[in-house]
């Protein structure tokens, strides 16, 4: 890039374009109480709805009696299975190709399970009525287990029992969904029955829950004159809930209108439809008046998307000296009572075969076994790409055990195993082809930047100490380096239920140069309203002051598939870049005509176009936006508007190296995080603040999930973490400052070289905390511990290494 | 939540006349009961709120006792309590600001929570309960989890403390609650030594006798190396087993010893 003028340089500030640490846009409404999110839409004659739901986890349901319930004063409604089986809505389809209960049809499969839905005038009257509804349930034996579930005589899905076919190929057992398969598993197996070293470790990834502030709720409204139904939800994708609500109400799309207004954070919480929504929208359509639906923070953390809990089991081949040959990876994938995963639809274990990571492995096998158990549905992307946190994991904690195996430092190992930067693009052993990458260069960077070698040799001098009775602390140092999969998806094998995974930006410029662009995208608190029209300002030259970005709305907005697994900046960012284009394209000849010049007699000079040679001759941007209407080119229609649909060649792949360093005092298992590093690389970086606020949320998911996060359930299927007095949810009280840090390699398909950010510190956080609590171990024995590493299971860890005396 | 009235007396009188009225609850800072009506877990009639009674607010430190109204908030209590130093820290970390800003010393006593803080600083102290028509030593007062000797309608105007030579007080927090998963109070008296465990017991807060012992033959936390907290009766569950609520009880009560001030 040629270096701008003290003018040119003004100019670029003014717009505030990609690379400015523009402050966001949304946050003097949500700073001030002035969001509108779904409980603040309050209309005339709204009704209310709460759910009667099951104390139990498995259990027939011999009876329910709803007339008490409706003898109270102000109860409009009572909806059980039976009143929906007629509309043929007690069942819903999930995202995952199975199918869901929308009330309890003859049994109930999961503690807090919706039974029926009670409608009242207001809010306290259907809780009182939700107590006097009577149901009488037969307890059925409870299964929690995916193990013991794929050898149990108990059925727990009588309704697809004999189904020896699933959405996703054959099943194995009455309680086994599927086995999805990626890479090759004889020639895997040749390789670890061959190699010279092998590592072997099981790993369980518990169940946890996203928890967003705001909890999941709509507002249902059905307009009987003009035949209009407007649903107002906690949607992270509306235009898919009004395809899919068109699909099952069966009233035409177009007379449907979806509306996610502000959203307290999703982080995949409200990717999947849930009961409530089908509930508020039936009982609106019954009703004709609006009805609102609000979870409390009970029933989000009890029914509505958990995530994770994968059992692992990792095999890793390599030679002597570290280079790794073979990775095997078998999952087995508790599920829950119904398959509702939110994955593409051809992945049932989402991006799992990223699970090679950062890796150059020649071979490799994977298979994920889904499992219903009676648990709650779910299985979404907690602030991660499809299962891609999963993987990362796994790999990370494969890599460190293998260091162990080889007695090696795990560094070093990463290092010498790591995809070269002119590898790339990289086809891995399980499917993928990696964009771009320079590792190497991350690493070195990470370990330089925390005096890894200090460090490793403080550790060693505080073993010492611990071992003569000097000290009760341990050290532990956690590496990561992880590769995210994002960005989906190319239309030709990422889709949800048929609908392919491109997204939108349609930009309309004001005659007075400023302008519009709607998405199809919808922010939960990313901040797309500000680093969108960072994009377009960089694109069109105008301010990004001066653009609004709008999302949400399926009336208004162009269609697009949502806003989950970072895929907002790789596909409708791109969508936006390439509107944008257009735009610039149009006002290229209205600038030649206005000039008396040919079109390629100008040049592009940050919010105007000028004349070669004749740098005072130039129209701006605004100039031609107003000429855009009222001085149109004779025989060109006026106005200055752009759509453009992307569908991605490929997916990005962000990367990143973190560092964690953490105390371990032996006595309680409290672990203090000195320091952590964070370096991440997500391409062209479009607002170095938003990415810095990103990295922060995302290592603080990270750090709750890693040690301590967990939705926990007894034997009898009874959750045990339903408050946050047992769900831990950290504050500014438990986290570090963390350091972050950058390198900067361009998507090379991608327009802007963008790769999405929001949630590769959550990728790569959860396994660097993880190792940390593992490495302090190391010296005195430690393989593998599972998380989540709370307190207590740290001491546990000490107490069976003898630790304590 | 229930339907129910709120009254807001200005004097104790008046709350205790208002507290004899059917289903009537006394109000403190509403940070236990609040919640708690939330979850429909309560449906009193009446709410007595005590916030009103300038009669039962403060601090004043006379004569080797500190006396608190049972209306004051933890915040003040942290702020004013500077005759004692170890129980202003304790009340400095409950909760959070908005819990401290409005939870109450007398809220938490009565509602003895076996996590809670204040019950181990008062069982400690051999605190006096100071209600409206009565004083309770506080080794009477606290009688299993969530239980008091406290009647129907009797509400704590204040809590007298013998300020002690020496005293801390550690809290071991459970990570979601951040209550004390073991929190032990430490308070060094001429006459001896008291020590109160708060958060391990299925019985609520007690006093560690053995280390009473120990301690007031030798104020060190090595005279309690040699000692094992009974894990007999504490509570087992998500954060933390018995054997863990033992070690950490031992733990803590090193800790108070050698931090204890
Ligand atoms: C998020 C959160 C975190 C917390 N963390 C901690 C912690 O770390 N440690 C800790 O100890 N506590 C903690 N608490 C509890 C807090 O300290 C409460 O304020 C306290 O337990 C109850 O006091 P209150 O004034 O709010 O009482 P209320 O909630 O108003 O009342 C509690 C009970 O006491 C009765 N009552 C109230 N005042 C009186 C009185 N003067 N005389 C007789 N009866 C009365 C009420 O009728 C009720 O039964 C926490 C609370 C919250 C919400």
């Amino acid at each position: 890039m040629k270096d701008l003028n003290e003018d040119q340089v003004a100019r670029s500030a003014n717009l505030k374009g990609m690379g400015c640490s523009r402050k966001r846009v949304e946050d003097a409404r949500f700073t001030q109480g002035k969001g509108n999110y779904v409980d603040d839409v309050k209309l005339p004659g709204m009704l209310h709805g709460d759910f009667v739901r099951s104390p139990y986890a498995h259990a027939r349901i011999k009876s329910i009696d709803t007339s008490k319930a409706m003898a109270v004063d102000g109860v409009i409604a009572v909806l059980t299975a039976a009143d929906l089986a007629p509309l043929n809505l007690h069942w819903m389809p999930t995202l995952a190709g199975d199918k869901q209960m929308v009330l309890a049809d003859g049994k109930v499969l999961f503690q807090g399970q919706e039974v029926a839905f009670v409608v009242a005038k207001d809010r306290f009257i259907a809780a009182d009525a939700v107590e006097l509804v009577e149901v009488d349930y037969e307890e059925l034996p409870v299964i929690v287990n995916p193990f013991e579930a794929l050898q149990s005589d108990v059925v727990l899905r009588e309704d697809i029992a004999d189904q020896k076919e699933g959405a996703h190929g054959p099943r194995k057992h009455h309680n086994h969904i599927f086995t999805w398969e990626a890479g090759e598993e004889a020639a895997t197996n040749d390789v670890i029955d061959n190699a010279e070293v092998v590592a072997t470790e099981t790993m369980y990834y518990h169940r946890t829950h996203p928890c967003p502030l705001e909890t999941c709720g709509s507002v249902a409204s059905m307009d009987k004159v003009n035949g209009k139904l407007t649903v107002w939800g906690t949607f992270q994708a509306p235009h898919v809930v009004r395809t899919v609500a068109s699909l099952l109400s069966g009233i035409e799309e177009h007379n449907i209108r979806v509306i996610s207004p502000d959203i307290g954070g999703g982080f995949g919480n409200k990717v999947g439809v849930y009961p409530g929504y089908v509930c508020s929208i039936v009982a609106s359509i019954v009703t004709g008046k609006p009805v609102k639906w609000i979870e409390d923070r009970m029933e989000n953390l009890m029914s509505t998307a958990f995530a994770r809990d994968y059992w692992m089991t990792g095999k890793i081949a390599a030679t002597k000296d570290g280079k790794i040959t073979g990775l095997h990876c078998h999952v087995t994938a508790d599920h829950g009572a119904f398959d509702a995963c939110a994955d593409p639809t051809k992945f049932p274990a989402g991006f799992m075969n990223i699970c090679t990571g950062s890796y150059d492995i020649p071979t490799a096998y994977l298979a994920v076994d889904g499992v219903y158990t009676n648990k709650a549905p779910g299985g979404v992307s907690y602030r991660c790409s499809f299962r891609v946190t999963e993987a990362v994991y796994f790999i990370e904690r494969m890599i460190e055990v293998l260091a162990i195996e080889l007695n090696m430092d795990a560094a070093e190992l990463r290092r010498i195993n790591f995809i070269k930067k002119d590898q790339f693009p990289y086809q891995s052993a399980l499917g993928w082809e990696y964009d771009s990458g320079d590792y190497h260069t991350a690493w070195d960077k990470a370990l330089k930047a925390v005096d890894y070698e200090g460090l490793r040799k403080e550790q060693a001098e505080r073993v010492e100490a611990f071992k003569r009775g000097e000290t009760r602390s341990l050290m532990g140092i956690g590496l990561s380096f992880f590769t995210e999969i994002v960005g989906a998806g190319p239309v030709k094998n990422c889709d949800i239920l048929g609908m392919g995974m491109f997204d939108s930006c349609e930009i309309r410029i004001h005659p007075t140069g400023s302008a519009i662009a709607r998405l199809g995208t919808i922010s939960q608190g990313q901040g797309h309203a500000t680093t969108f029209a960072q994009i377009l300002a960089s694109e069109i030259g105008l301010p990004a002051d001066s653009i609004t970005i709008e999302e949400g709305d399926t009336d208004t907005a162009p269609y697009g598939l949502g806003t989950y697994g970072s895929r907002s900046t790789p596909v409708a960012g791109a969508a936006t870049a390439l509107a944008g284009r257009k735009i610039r394209a149009k006002a290229q000849m209205i600038a030649a005509y206005l000039l008396e010049v040919h079109d390629d007699d100008l040049e592009w000079d940050i919010d105007r176009f000028v004349v070669k040679g004749a740098p005072e001759r130039f129209k701006t941007m605004k100039e031609i936006a107003y000429a855009a209407y009222n001085q149109a080119i004779p025989g060109v229609e006026p106005g200055l508007e752009a759509v453009s649909y992307y569908d991605p060649p490929n997916m990005t792949y962000p990367f990143g190296a973190y560092v964690c360093v953490m105390d371990i005092d032996v006595d309680t298992g409290v672990q203090t995080i000195r320091r952590f590093y964070a370096l991440d690389d997500c391409g062209t970086r479009i607002n170095p603040m938003i990415i810095e606020g990103q990295v922060h949320g995302g290592l603080t998911e990270a750090l709750a999930v890693a040690l301590g996060q967990e939705i926990a359930y007894d034997d009898m299927g009874n959750v045990k973490t339903g408050t946050l007095m047992d769900f831990f949810l950290p504050t500014a009280w438990e986290v570090p400052n963390y350091e972050t840090d950058h390198t900067v390699t361009p998507s090379p398909h991608h327009p802007i070289g963008a790769k999405g950010v929001g949630e590769s510190p959550h990728v790569g956080g959860v396994p660097c905390f993880s190792n940390a609590v593992n490495d302090a171990f190391r010296a005195f024995g430690n393989r593998h511990t599972h998380m989540p590493h709370d307190h207590w299971r740290i001491w546990q860890t000490a107490n069976k290494l003898g630790l304590h005396g | 939540m229930y339907a129910f009235d709120v009254t807001r007396p200005k004097t104790v009188a008046e709350a205790v006349a208002a507290l004899a009225g059917d289903e009537a609850q006394a109000l403190g800072g509403g940070q236990t009961l609040i919640p708690t009506l939330k979850q429909r877990l309560a449906s009193p009639a009446t709410l007595v709120s005590l916030t009103a009674i300038d009669e039962m607010k403060g601090v004043c430190a006379d004569g080797g006792t500190l006396t608190i109204g049972g209306g004051t908030t933890h915040a003040t209590v942290a702020a004013e309590a500077s005759a004692y130093p170890a129980l202003a820290a304790l009340a400095a970390n409950i909760g959070d600001p908005a819990v401290r800003s409005r939870g109450t010393i007398g809220g938490s006593l009565a509602n003895n929570d076996p996590s809670a803080c204040y019950p181990s600083a008062a069982l400690a102290s051999g605190a006096t309960i100071v209600t409206n028509n009565r004083e309770i030593a506080a080794d009477d007062y606290f009688q299993g989890l969530f239980t008091t000797a406290l009647n129907e309608g009797e509400i704590i105007t204040a809590v007298k403390f013998p300020v002690p030579e020496k005293a801390n007080y550690q809290k071991f927090v459970q990570p979601a609650s951040r209550f004390s998963l073991v929190g032990v109070f430490v308070a060094k008296y001429a006459d001896g030594v008291r020590v109160a465990v708060t958060g391990a017991s299925e019985n609520g807060v007690f006093r560690w006798t053995e280390a009473e012992a120990a301690l007031s033959a030798n104020f060190s936390a090595d005279a309690v190396e040699g000692l094992t907290a009974s894990a007999d009766g504490l509570i087992n569950d998500l954060h933390g087993d018995a054997e863990y609520r033992a070690h950490l009880i031992k733990v803590m009560t090193k800790r108070a010893v050698a931090a204890a001030k």
